[in-house]
Formats: C-alpha cells, structure tokens, sequence
C-alpha cells in the first residue's frame, strides 16, 4: 500500500499537467475563450467586491478592539461629524487608495488578525500599554508617505488660505513653504493620544528632517 | 318632567360653555418657562460661537487670560495636555503662542519646577474661551479699565 500511494498520486498530477500542456481537440479556441474571460470577469471582480468589504467602517468595528477604543474616541470629532456632512471612515485614513499600496497594507493586515488572535489589545488597558508604540507606527507611516492619506481630501494647492482663520492661514503657508506634512502637527484630531505623545513627536521630527 | 330635563341640560351646557371660555381666557395670559404650547416642539436652543481672533481684553488685573480660541477638542487628562503643546516652552516660542506665567511652575511649597505644576494643570478651569452671546440677566459689572481711579 504504502508503495502504491506515491506512484498513484503521481500519476494523478501527471495526469492533470498532461491535459493542462495538452492542445485541446474537443472545445474550439472561441469557447474556451469565452469561458476564460467570464472566469476571470468573476474571478477578478469577486476578489475586489470581497477586498472593498474589507474596506468599510462595518468590518473594522466587527472587531471589539477598534470599536471600544479607537472608534468611541473619534466619535463627534471633526472628520465624523461635521457641518456638510461628509465623513472620513477608518479606511479614508488607515487604508492607501493607490491599488498597490493598498494590497501592501491588507497584507500587512495580517499582521493585526495574528494579534487579534493572540488577544494583544483585548483590554482597555493592554490598549493604552500598547498605544505609543501603535501611534508611532501610524505617525511614521504617514510622515514617510507624505500623508498620502490626508491628501486625498486635504489637497496643499486646493488651500482658499483666505478663507481659513488667521492663525490656520499663517502656520499653513509657513508649513508649506518648509514643506512639512500634515502628521508634523496634526496628531491626535480623531483619536486620544498616548502617554508621552509629545517627546516622541520631537523624536520623529528631529530623527526624520524632511528636505 | 320633560321641561325639567331640558332645563338641567341647558344650564349644564351654559356652565360647561363659561367654563371652556374661562379656561380659554386664563390660559391666554399664563406665561411659562416654556413658551411653546404643551403639545408643540420647543424651539431649539440658541447657538453661540466661540470668538476666535483676537485677544481678549482683560477686565481687571488679576484676571486669567481669556482663550480667544474653541477649546472644546483638547485633550487634557492623566496622558496628555494638549493645551501645553502650543503654550509651554518651549513650544510657546515655536508655535508663538503666549507664554504660561512662570507662577505656574511654582508648587505649593513655593519651589519652582520644571514642569506645570498639578496645581495649574487643568487650565479650562480658570481659563476659557467666550461665546459671543448676550447675558442672561441684566448686570453692572463694569471692567476696571473704565475705573478712572486708574494711574
């Protein structure tokens, strides 16, 4: 039996590769054609509807750590209540738009369902342990790519400074013309920040000078 | 015994009519706290804006500054301040925002520290920022800067 086995699987695989190598004679090029493209059209589209569901504020509050914490904080401040109406989600900041950059963080997004396995943050106070190291991670981030992120809506050259208040309108030119990024002040706007937030923004500043 | 009936019916009905036109008049001049009408939604609240801008005067001298800015949104608890990022040193010279008094960094045996002191900490306590709205109750309070009993 146990000779048997190998030589039996072999022959399957073979089998496959042979009909996989092999010019087909029974279906005409058309149809298999045909078949590839609806495959693929369902295939493709299957994979993004799935990776866009993954993308919504309903998947990130299905785990109990983002709700409890992160979410409850952002709740009322500006990017999810405002006069207009229009609201920046957890994936509007924490997921890249650009297709690549975004694959690269869902993938690094395993990363966090390991920890949600292990139970890293499953206490309030585990969170708050843990909290600077997370903010920095997300601070270096942005400051690395620029705010990508913020820029998606918040666009430097889109700025009517005329119609920001003074002091906005000063520190904006002036951030503008040092070319800083909107991470260098902007921390904590959506969620609390964390024990000794402001020495680690001076060592992110002074260890990262930007040109 | 019919006339009876009728007339009972009829002086109830005038009494039940005075009755609902003495309530319709009474009513007419209540004023409650309330102005809408018990079935009606009352009006919402007035909304005020903080004043942004400019510098508020002081009132007398020993006045807490004013906050000419919403302060609403910062953080001040056990992990952060986030009132000192822009107003202790030496933010305040980087972000020029005014500077925290140097008697704030005094603690309550009179030596001077480094830091805020836990005595100054909370500092919406004193200091607050001022809705532009008009005073509830009529009052005559007049800043000392119009005393001109002032050097």
């Amino acid at each position: 039996m146990n000779n048997d086995n190998p030589a039996k699987e072999k022959g399957l695989l073979s089998g496959w590769w042979a009909v996989l190598t092999k010019p087909t004679s029974k279906w005409s090029m058309g149809g298999l054609l045909l078949v590839g493209v609806i495959l693929g059209v369902v295939g493709w589209g299957g994979f993004n509807w799935a990776l866009e569901i993954t993308n919504t504020e309903t998947f990130c509050l299905t785990c109990h750590e983002m709700e409890q914490n992160v979410y409850r904080e952002y709740r009322g401040t500006i990017h999810d209540a405002n006069r207009s109406g229009v609201r920046a989600t957890c994936p509007d900041c924490h997921v890249p738009r650009p297709w690549f950059y975004k694959i690269i963080r869902k993938i690094q997004a395993s990363n966090e369902i390991l920890h949600k396995i292990l139970g890293s943050i499953d206490t309030r106070e585990k969170f708050e342990g843990k909290r600077i190291e997370l903010a920095k991670h997300v601070w270096e981030a942005m400051k690395s790519t620029d705010s990508r992120e913020c820029r998606n809506c918040h666009n430097f050259g889109a700025f009517d400074l005329t119609r920001q208040s003074l002091r906005a309108r000063n520190r904006h030119s002036e951030a503008e013309q040092q070319g800083k990024t909107c991470i260098d002040c902007h921390k904590g706007i959506a969620h609390q920040l964390p024990a000794g937030a402001f020495k680690a923004e001076r060592e992110l500043n002074e260890s990262q000078p930007k040109q | 015994m019919k006339t009876k009936i009728k007339a009972i019916a009829l002086a109830l009905a005038l009494a039940l009519g005075i009755g609902v036109i003495g309530v319709a008049a009474v009513a007419a001049d209540v004023k409650s706290l309330r102005p809408n009408a018990a079935d009606q939604a009352d009006s919402p609240p007035a909304i005020y804006k903080v004043m942004e801008g400019n510098r508020h005067e002081r009132a007398y001298r020993q006045q807490p500054p004013l906050v000419p800015h919403p302060t609403d949104k910062y953080e001040i608890d056990v992990k952060v301040n986030q009132c000192l990022r822009c107003h202790e040193w030496p933010y305040s010279d980087q972000e020029k925002a005014p500077k925290i008094s140097d008697l704030h960094y005094i603690d309550r045996q009179g030596v001077r520290q480094d830091t805020v002191n836990g005595n100054r900490y909370f500092c919406k306590q004193c200091h607050v920022p001022q809705a532009d709205a008009k005073p509830l109750v009529e009052n005559k309070f007049q800043p000392a800067t119009l005393n001109t009993n002032l050097r």
